[in-house]
């Protein structure tokens, strides 16, 4: 297990050096994308337009926060991950499309994004759900907010300036691993042996 | 003494900011517990994480977890107590006065037209569960609940012939199939009979008790600390990545069942297991039960 700190923007040769286990905390930028807000950048890139900001070497973080205003400035209450398998039909794409090098989120992804990982550089930390307000902390400012009007709080593209962000455990790498998979796998192969314990 | 409802939702109020800011001490300490035992790496980063994001939503008076739930009240309400007309009431208004004042995450959709009402009151939301006791004190619960936990909880109608053992087996897959998605480690609760709803009742209201609460039947006891031996031998561990700790506790609770029927539910709890009670006596005065209050 090593810890690393990087910033953004992410080389892709910073990225494949992670691997799963190793704990690593961002500094930079990090945008939030739940299921609308990942459907409506990949609709953007499909129509040639802009979105607020290049994503390229960032981290996308699926979250939905609560964020208050104060004085006319986003204050960020709390901020933990949101489940990440609802966005597992579009990660692969997204990843394509704007080269993030990193996805933040809770309960693991599948075969389709450890795939797309490992073939554009991008790995998968896994912030500790619930942690909303270790969260909120390690986000310095908001810089900007898209699509809150018609999308609301929790699914808006929220994009933070964030310092140490983390821990984020490496849970898929760019290298195939995924620990979630091997996790599942391993309770899938305790399930008889617990039966038997419990019952006889 | 001031109105009983404005006593009532004032209480109500504190309730839901205590119960999103501060965790039990009993679920603190297990947590603690948890993190001194695991003996795996990503699960002990995971728990150190959860026990600093504890420290700071105390210190900074804030929600520890950004998804402060669906709004669920348990009422205890003394048949000669006053005020019992008020309590919806003044239960709404502490929750659309929490969700701006601590503040609590918007979390009511309407699931035919996907509008949120922005203020975490709805149809029967929130959610009262009533209870008519002797006496004229009313107890309330806060429980606000999580979406990730409730995503995973589960309901089988299994055959009686399969009985206690189809129920321990129907109980392990439900936690292996819910794996890292409700925020382990989790408490999970069980309950067996009455029917679908009531079993699922039963189940989640069994969620409430606090970790250090033994069942009061010594049989249910060993079966619960069976199904927690068995729950961390999965090695799901924290936050799914692996480790000693799947399970905080396994809550059992039922109801007798109909000759055809064995209904088993399976409700979960994620590791933010927020809860707080108070009691409001005849003469106004408050007594908080699972929090300190200055």
């Amino acid at each position: 297990m090593t810890v690393y700190k990087l910033t953004t923007p992410i080389s892709e040769e910073d990225v494949r050096k992670l691997k799963v286990n190793d704990v690593l905390y961002v500094t930079g930028t990090i945008v939030t994308a739940r299921d609308q807000a990942h459907k409506r950048a990949l609709e953007y890139f499909k129509q040639g337009r802009q979105l607020p900001v290049n994503l390229e070497g960032l981290a996308v973080f699926h979250c939905g926060p609560i964020v208050k205003k104060e004085n006319d400035k986003w204050i960020v209450v709390a901020a933990g991950p949101t489940t990440s398998t609802r966005m597992d039909q579009f990660e692969d794409e997204f990843i394509k499309a704007f080269k993030v090098r990193v996805v933040i989120g809770k309960g693991g992804m599948g075969k389709r994004t450890t795939d797309a990982m490992q073939k554009y550089g991008a790995v998968y930390g896994a912030f500790t759900g619930g942690a909303g307000v270790l969260a909120a902390k390690a986000i310095k400012s908001v810089k900007t907010v898209e699509w809150l009007q018609d999308l609301g709080m929790p699914e808006a593209f929220w994009v933070f300036e964030v310092e140490d962000f983390g821990p984020l455990s490496i849970a898929i790498d760019s290298h195939g691993n995924n620990i979630f998979e091997d996790v599942k796998k391993k309770a899938e192969e305790q399930r008889m042996e617990i039966y038997k314990r419990l019952i006889g | 003494m001031p109105m009983i409802e404005k006593v009532i939702e004032d209480v109500a109020f504190n309730l839901l900011k205590l119960a999103v800011v501060q965790l039990p001490s009993d679920v603190k300490d297990a947590l603690n517990r948890a993190y001194k035992e695991e003996t795996s790496d990503a699960g002990k980063v995971q728990l150190e994480a959860i026990l600093k994001d504890i420290e700071l939503a105390e210190k900074e008076n804030t929600p520890l977890c950004q998804d402060t739930g669906i709004i669920i009240f348990y009422v205890k309400a003394g048949a000669s107590a006053k005020g019992l007309d008020k309590i919806r009431a003044a239960l709404e208004n502490a929750t659309r006065r929490g969700t701006k004042e601590i503040p609590l995450r918007p979390n009511t959709v309407d699931p035919f037209t996907q509008k949120n009402t922005g203020d975490n009151t709805g149809r029967y939301i929130p959610f009262i569960n009533w209870e008519i006791v002797e006496g004229d004190a009313i107890e309330i619960t806060a429980f606000p609940k999580g979406g990730g936990s409730e995503n995973v909880c589960s309901l089988g109608m299994i055959t009686p012939g399969e009985g206690v053992n189809g129920l321990k087996k129907f109980v392990i897959d439900a936690i292996i199939k819910a794996g890292a998605k409700p925020c382990p480690p989790t408490i999970v609760g069980v309950a067996a009979g009455g029917g679908a709803d009531i079993a699922m009742k039963l189940a989640k209201a069994s969620l409430r008790r606090p970790l250090n609460e033994p069942n009061a039947s010594p049989e249910l006891a060993k079966l619960e600390n069976e199904l927690y031996e068995a729950a961390n031998s999965t090695g799901i561990g924290p936050m799914g990545l692996g480790g000693k700790f799947t399970v905080l506790g396994v809550r059992v609770d039922y109801a007798h069942r109909h000759p055809a029927s064995y209904p088993v539910a399976v409700a979960f709890q994620c590791w933010a297991a927020r809860r707080a009670t108070a009691r409001i006596k005849a003469d106004g005065t408050v007594e908080y039960l699972t929090h300190k209050v200055r």
